[in-house]
């Protein structure tokens, strides 16, 4: 423990009392603090009024996405001691409308997580309960990657493309899409590749990888993007070449 | 499902803030004037059947309802977004009867004697039978379980097991299992959430529970949302302590509205220490890590757990350890005792955030620890900048589950009709004095369908009572609220009585207790909630005013933190997690009984219910090899 303290300039905005300002904080430096242990600094001791949200503090909940020094980081999990001497500059998550504070509005991730229907779909009349599909470890190899994203909006906030095409379903929501395509048990492939290649977006994304560089859980969604690209475009001139054939 | 979202003008944010560093976007869009509503009702929403808290076991239950009744509709009520509920750190896995070397009758058996005798065992027969169920079930949605290469799900070892049976998903078996439980409820048109609710108080009406006041966290506004049965899945209150694998948000919340309800708090003085957290941050290295083979050391080198009762220690790389129930495979309860004990012995490394032990799994080799328990390399080099690999964790015993909770039977159902309560928040009881590792999982997916198959037949027939009973309890909580919002500034702070609150608990009623420090724990709690009611707030707005929220669960983290206490005085043996040091042994002639408190005006009256035995009179709890054949099950 030291006397050392370190600055926080911390985004500030409430919708009810005016614009957006920055607020500045000194907090005790440890050398084994988050930024999110410095924001908690904050609230508990200097100002109550600070909102944000965190929960895990183990960066599994998602919950503590914020840009820290203008890179979209987990709190929980960027070390003060790599922003030393200061000042560390906490902001909201770019590209998403802001509620309050350091809290972003999730309504648009939530409906377009929704969209690409990530969940298994399955052909069978009734659901027999009696034993587990099998999956063997090479087939769970194949989507588990993918499975790994903990919605933390880091990849929204890195995403070029989301910044211009609001409607873009986005690096995360894609990944889970290819996520269930790639699952040896699912059948619902078809359904979400219909409302994935409906979407703009995907099409302008080019492969800059910026999601997949600031993912903390190495899901890599840049990667499932252009698997789905190209998916979507053999599946394009198939339809077109080939009307009579069924999909692989 | 349906997200319901507020159209309230001004309530949401005003603008999208980009500001990227890399990019030239760091134009601040204003789209709206601000100007946000007062504390304000919205009309009343009504649905069948009402779920609080949107974890495993709340979102099991919902799908529960859908399933036995797809007519009805649900109301899924959350502070949180479901996908962060703390479901979501759940690492090792989850038990279940599936494979052919194992028998319901094992499952059984090391569940009731990890609790010390003090489960019920009808209501454990129920869950050992219904689980590999409700696993499978899982599996048909999307669960990615670790496989055997012939594509079956594969199982590891636990502590406190005759035999493995732990699925799992590599270490992160709970954030896979909230996922897919998420994203499969995401089809189902039936259910509404409400993300980032806080409910605050329960309505009743001729006797029923009939919905609960929510405020809506991004509008400030209060919402009366009414339903013929209310089911109460919140999760459990590690928070409570200051050293807790749990995060933030478990603050018991939902025991808090059941209780002031005058529904029973069951068995609250078990409280159960994780001997794995890592110092400071109290972040937990899973059970998993030693069911795949890794080992407790002291400061000498010493395997001490060979000391405490818990059998002989079989060198690392022999090919029968580890051993089930045995050594670093005991109970939680005793290794985190053991710790204690080698602790005041003088035998613990000292460390900046206290004493610990080591951890050692570096004989697994990394592919083994890569595969196997990746996130326990994940945590322990981000957080406690060791590599697993090359060198041992150090590790200490950290508050991790609340055995006691809501009392409910074994469908879910409270003492108040309409009221249900499953998961954590709940006791059943199935886990009595002590959780065996790898069952809360499991509880989550079976009591929370049993609550909801129960609550969605309940509700059939049933009528929402209107008039003045209703409006009275909903103008108290508009008046409750309204009253701390306007308190003066200067008051007490929330954190200054959160760290009076941890640190009182943690003082009387950690792993050793003894009259003495039950007593004073019991005084300063008494003090807590006087001046609970002078909290006043920094933050005056409506809108995402998490310091609004942080002060009502603080009052009700208070309110429950007397049950526990007062439960554990008055409970004058040792039993499981409950250690007295002036009561050292179990007493069967007396406290084979749950422990019920009720609240009151002064504090909270404890009476005692039965324990129900079955087939397993209560005996000795033996670990260790020679423990393991002769504690075989009644058959």
């Amino acid at each position: 423990m030291s006397d050392t303290t370190i600055r926080l300039e911390v985004f500030r905005y409430r919708p009810d009392n005016g614009g957006p300002s920055f607020q500045s904080y000194d907090v005790p430096y440890h050398d084994d603090w988050v930024v999110l242990d410095a924001l908690n600094y904050v609230k508990n001791y200097i100002d109550g009024s600070l909102s944000f949200r965190w929960s895990c503090r183990m960066g599994v909940c998602g919950s503590c996405g914020m840009q820290v020094n203008g890179e979209p980081s987990l709190t929980c999990a960027a070390f003060l001691r790599d922003h030393m001497p200061g000042p560390v500059r906490v902001e909201p998550l770019t590209n998403f409308p802001v509620e309050r504070d350091l809290v972003v509005d999730m309504n648009g991730f939530m409906e377009k997580l929704d969209h690409v229907k990530p969940y298994l779909v399955r052909e069978d009349e009734a659901d027999d309960l009696s034993a587990e599909y099998l999956q063997t470890p090479v087939q769970l190899d194949r989507y588990k990657q993918f499975s790994m994203c903990i919605n933390c909006m880091l990849c929204y906030a890195a995403c070029p493309v989301i910044g211009r095409v609001d409607d873009f379903i986005g690096p995360a929501a894609l990944a889970l899409a290819q996520r269930y395509n790639l699952d040896s048990r699912d059948q619902g492939k078809q359904m979400r590749q219909d409302v994935i290649f409906q979407n703009e977006g995907i099409w302008e994304c080019t492969f800059v990888g910026e999601c997949s560089e600031v993912c903390p859980k190495h899901v890599d969604p840049a990667g499932a993007i252009q698997q789905a690209k190209l998916e979507g475009a053999v599946d394009y001139y198939k339809r077109l070449l080939m009307p009579w054939a069924r999909r692989s | 499902m349906h997200r319901r979202t507020s159209n309230e003008p001004g309530a949401t944010g005003g603008f999208t803030h980009a500001t990227g560093q890399s990019r030239d976007r760091r134009a601040v869009r204003l789209q709206r004037p601000p100007g946000v509503p007062k504390i304000t009702f919205v009309n009343q929403t009504r649905h069948d059947v009402l779920i609080i808290g949107a974890g495993g076991a709340g979102l099991r239950a919902a799908m529960a309802v859908v399933e036995a009744n797809p007519e009805l509709s649900i109301g899924l009520v959350s502070k949180v977004y479901p996908m962060r509920s703390h479901t979501v750190s759940a690492e090792g896995g989850m038990a279940a009867v599936i494979k052919s070397n194992d028998a319901r009758e094992h499952h059984i058996y090391d569940t009731i004697s990890g609790s010390d005798w003090l489960a019920d065992q009808d209501a454990v027969e129920m869950f050992v039978d219904e689980a590999p169920r409700e696993l499978i079930q899982l599996e048909h949605w999307g669960c990615p379980w670790s496989r055997e290469d012939s594509g079956h799900v594969a199982v590891r070892p636990f502590g406190g097991m005759q035999i493995e049976r732990t699925w799992y998903a590599a270490d992160k078996t709970g954030f896979h299992v909230l996922h897919a439980l998420f994203q499969t409820s995401l089809q189902f048109s039936q259910i509404t959430r409400y993300d980032e609710y806080f409910a605050t108080s329960l309505l009743t009406a001729d006797g029923r529970c009939q919905g609960c006041v929510a405020l809506e966290l991004r509008t400030g506004e209060l919402h009366v949302l009414r339903a013929n049965a209310v089911i109460i899945c919140t999760g459990g209150f590690g928070r409570i302590f200051p050293f807790t694998t749990n995060g933030s948000i478990k603050t018991g919340d939902g025991l808090a509205l059941a209780y002031r309800a005058g529904v029973a708090l069951k068995d609250m003085e078990f409280v159960q220490y994780h001997p794995t957290g890592l110092p400071g941050t109290g972040i937990l290295i899973t059970e998993a890590s030693r069911g795949e083979g890794g080992i407790l050391l002291n400061s000498e080198g010493r395997r001490y757990l060979q000391d405490y009762d818990l059998g002989e220690p079989l060198d690392v790389h022999d090919p029968r350890h580890p051993q089930n129930r045995t050594m670093e495979l005991g109970p939680r309860d005793r290794l985190s005792q053991a710790f204690m004990h080698e602790q005041a012995a003088g035998r613990t490394f000292d460390g900046d955030y206290g004493d610990y032990v080591q951890l050692d799994v570096r004989h697994l080799g990394e592919d083994r620890i890569d595969t196997r328990i990746p996130f326990v390399r994940e945590l322990a080099s981000n957080y406690a900048g060791i590599d697993p690999v090359v060198e041992p964790i150090p590790v200490r015993p950290v508050v991790h589950y609340t055995m006691g909770g809501i009392d409910t039977d074994v469908h879910g159902a409270t003492t108040l009709p309409g009221l249900y309560a499953a998961g954590e928040c709940a006791c059943v009881s199935i886990n009595g004095a002590n959780r065996l590792g790898s069952n809360s999982l499991t509880e989550l997916v079976v009591f929370g369908a049993r609550a909801g198959r129960h609550a969605a037949a309940a509700v059939v027939g049933q009528q929402l009572s209107d008039g003045p009973e209703i409006d009275r309890q909903v103008a108290a909580e508009n008046d409750r609220l309204s009253e701390l919002r306007g308190r003066p500034a200067g008051g007490e702070r929330v954190a200054v009585i959160r760290d009076g609150l941890t640190t009182a608990m943690e003082a009387g009623a950690g792993i050793f207790r003894d009259e003495a420090s039950l007593s004073a724990c019991c005084a300063t709690l008494r003090e807590l909630e006087e001046r609970v009611a002078r909290i006043s707030l920094d933050d005056s707005s409506p809108v995402y005013n998490t310091e609004l929220i942080s002060a009502l669960e603080i009052d009700g983290m208070v309110d429950i933190s007397q049950a526990l206490a007062h439960a554990a005085l008055d409970r004058t043996e040792s039993r499981g997690s409950h250690q007295r040091t002036d009561y050292a042994t179990r007493d069967d002639a007396n406290y084979l009984k749950h422990s019920m408190a009720y609240r009151t005006d002064g504090d909270p009256r404890i009476e005692y219910k039965d324990v129900v035995i079955t087939r397993w009179p209560p005996a000795e709890r033996v670990y260790g090899s020679s423990g393991d054949k002769d504690g075989k099950s009644a058959t």
